[in-house]
């Protein structure tokens, strides 16, 4: 069948956009200028400090002198630096102790404030705080825990219970200051990992726990095969996080002992900065600092296979 | 296989009476539906029967030994959660063999009770599979399968049925009938769908408020209601329930309609029952005028006014009609309920 009649045509010229709206219409041009502001500001805050820095640990720069290109000799020197090396046994053994004590404390804590507890969600405020304060003002109140003469355990050891005869030397000796600021960070750091680990246990179904239940299972059993399991995957993320805090550690270090007694309790962040500001190498300072890079990215590492989706988590087919 | 019987339980929290003195004798190898609207304490009581809910008074035995105090997991029975309560974390066969592992049986025994179950309910080949990667009705099956390696005394079922479409749910239905009849194991069953009761049921409980309303086999719930509460409750489409009185040797309800009763009907009658399907098309009968008529092959139910008396009737027949057409009814009188002012059957 042909069409006998022509149909009116609509002959009212379509409008051209203009050159604006045909330039936010090109799909290229749009990425681009939504990207530019992350772009601008990642770029400012974040890759050049961060190039600086790696330019700085190559050049022998000094406060007040522009320095010249010296290639590996700031890593040269530093690998022969006991202090150094200190620095590093240090920053690992710190982060692997506070991280073990901070996990085992936060989990502890978290599984008992998801039982049903009276004044609950006070109590979960409460756990917060030492997370709230600011870490410096928790540092010097750390700070007056190990002072020497006005320490309130040693006041409570000596003058109270009377089972020590002299106050305790908290920070005056390698060792003594060494726990005592795992400790400190051991205290700041639970609640983060408490409070991530609560909302993680607050997603297992309390059906699961009684099927267990009616299966038989003792509570250890119920936290070695349903708990456990189940909050591996964030788990696996708030680890991650904390040992970045931890390695990359500054304010509580620095308000506390400042890298002294003798050196002992240098992380690699209070060792750069002392080198680098108050000792004026730019260059040694800044090649400590990206002497942690491997180690970071070695935790970073961790986090992308450990936190690699397991099977289970998974909707798609068994291959 | 044990009986349960269920005595003067009750149930508080704190001020809150949620069960007010349930009995329930459910014996060997019998299939026991609790149902009721919901918040009437059916899943409460499954709760209680599996000890997942401590009794506040009165006891409750499997197998003639009280287990008030029998800690859940030495109480020989397993449960279907309503959301199946699968492990996320291990497959099919873990999942079925978990309370085995837990028990430290011989991995042979244990890869044979799993084998046995999984060919009972067709999950042979799913047995590598994780919980994510099933289907609903399949998640159900692993849920039953994981029961059945139990080899428990009781199965307790918690609404398992509901989040099922409803085509699934109907076969489901009947594989959980059979497997029942095949295992003969002593089951109770929690719904809030008469039907789900009707059609599995060898004895229906029903329950509402946290009390008994009437228990029985499911055609005698039907043929005979205790209260107007089964009356409406059990049958689909519900029971026509006309309020008013007898006078006069008929019943006057309060809509105007005038009903024929059956003869020596007792004149206190405040409530007049009569099921849809127990109406029919007779010339002689009441003149009505049509609403709706929805057919839906099988049978017509068909909404209609007497007066201002609403009545739904269902027909064989293939009826006809347009809204304020009139239809000739009469009741089947042998079928009729009449229920006094307390709400009792008559």
């Amino acid at each position: 069948m042909s069409a006998t009649t022509v149909p009116a045509t609509w002959n009212k010229a379509r409008q051209q956009p203009g050159r604006l709206a045909r330039l936010f219409d090109y799909k290229p041009f749009l990425v681009f200028a939504c990207l530019l502001p992350a772009l601008g500001l990642l770029g400012v805050f974040l890759t050049y400090p961060l190039g600086l820095g790696i330019w700085l640990a190559f050049t022998d720069t000094t406060i007040g002198r522009r320095g010249v290109w010296i290639g590996f000799e700031n890593f040269e020197y530093l690998f022969t630096d006991p202090i150094f090396w200190n620095a590093v046994f240090y920053s690992v053994f710190y982060t692997g102790v506070a991280t073990l004590g901070k996990f085992a404390l936060g989990l502890w804590l978290a599984l008992l404030l998801n039982n049903h507890l009276p004044l609950k969600s006070l109590l979960r405020a409460i756990i917060l705080l030492p997370w709230i304060v600011p870490t410096v003002l928790s540092a010097i109140a750390f700070w007056w825990i190990y002072d020497p003469q006005f320490s309130i355990i040693s006041y409570l050891a000596v003058d109270v219970l009377g089972v020590r005869t002299t106050n305790f030397d908290f920070l005056g000796s390698a060792w003594p200051a060494r726990w005592s600021l795992i400790a400190a960070n051991i205290w700041r750091g639970i609640p983060f990992v408490a409070i991530s680990l609560l909302a993680g246990l607050q997603t297992i179904s309390p059906s699961l726990y009684e099927a267990a239940l009616l299966d038989g299972s003792t509570p250890w059993q119920r936290f070695r095969y349903i708990t456990f399991p189940m909050l591996m995957p964030i788990l696996a993320i708030v680890m991650t996080f904390s040992i970045i805090f931890t390695f990359t550690d500054f304010q509580l270090v620095y308000a506390i002992t400042r890298g002294g007694p003798v050196n002992s309790t240098h992380l690699l962040a209070t060792l750069a900065f002392q080198r680098g500001i108050p000792g004026g190498q730019l260059g040694e300072g800044a090649a400590i600092a990206v002497s942690m890079i491997p180690f970071l990215i070695f935790a970073t590492l961790f986090s992308y296979f450990g936190l690699a989706r397991r099977k289970w988590q998974q909707g798609e087919g068994n291959d | 296989m044990a009986d349960v019987s269920i005595r003067q339980a009750r149930k508080s929290y704190g001020s809150t009476k949620v069960l007010h003195g349930v009995d329930v004798s459910i014996g060997d190898g019998e299939f026991v539906v609790l149902v009721g609207p919901s918040g009437c304490g059916k899943s409460t009581l499954l709760r209680m029967i599996a000890g997942l809910e401590n009794i506040t008074e009165g006891e409750i035995a499997i197998g003639g030994k009280v287990v008030n105090t029998v800690p859940p997991k030495d109480r020989d029975i397993a449960m279907v959660f309503q959301n199946y309560a699968l492990y996320p974390h291990m497959t099919v066969r873990e999942n079925m063999a978990f309370s085995m592992m837990l028990a430290k049986a011989p991995a042979d025994v244990i890869e044979a009770e799993v084998q046995r179950a999984a060919k009972i309910l067709g999950l042979d080949v799913l047995l590598d599979r994780y919980p994510r990667q099933l289907s609903g009705g399949q998640r159900q099956r692993v849920a039953m399968g994981r029961a059945i390696v139990r080899d428990p005394q009781v199965f307790l079922f918690d609404e398992p049925l509901s989040n099922l479409d409803a085509k699934l749910r109907v076969q489901m239905r009947s594989e959980i009938k059979e497997l029942h009849q095949r295992l003969k194991v002593t089951t109770v069953y929690v719904t809030h769908d008469q039907i789900e009761a009707m059609t599995m049921a060898d004895q229906i409980v029903v329950m509402n408020g946290g009390r008994i309303e009437q228990s029985g086999a499911p055609l005698d719930l039907y043929d005979t209601p205790a209260n107007l509460f089964v009356a409406g409750f059990i049958g689909s489409p519900a029971m026509n329930l006309l309020s008013g009185r007898v006078r006069d040797g008929a019943f006057h309800a309060d809509g105007g309609a005038v009903m024929p009763l059956p003869p020596g009907a007792p004149p206190t009658a405040t409530t007049y029952g009569i099921r849809p399907e127990h109406l029919r098309l007779d010339d002689a009968g009441i003149a009505a005028s049509i609403i709706v008529v929805e057919p839906t092959g099988s049978e017509t139910q068909v909404s209609l006014n007497i007066g201002e008396t609403h009545l739904l009737g269902a027909f064989r027949e293939r009826v006809m009609g347009r809204h304020g057409d009139t239809l000739m009814i009469s009741p089947d009188l042998d079928l009729v309920h009449l229920f006094g002012p307390d709400g009792r059957r008559l």
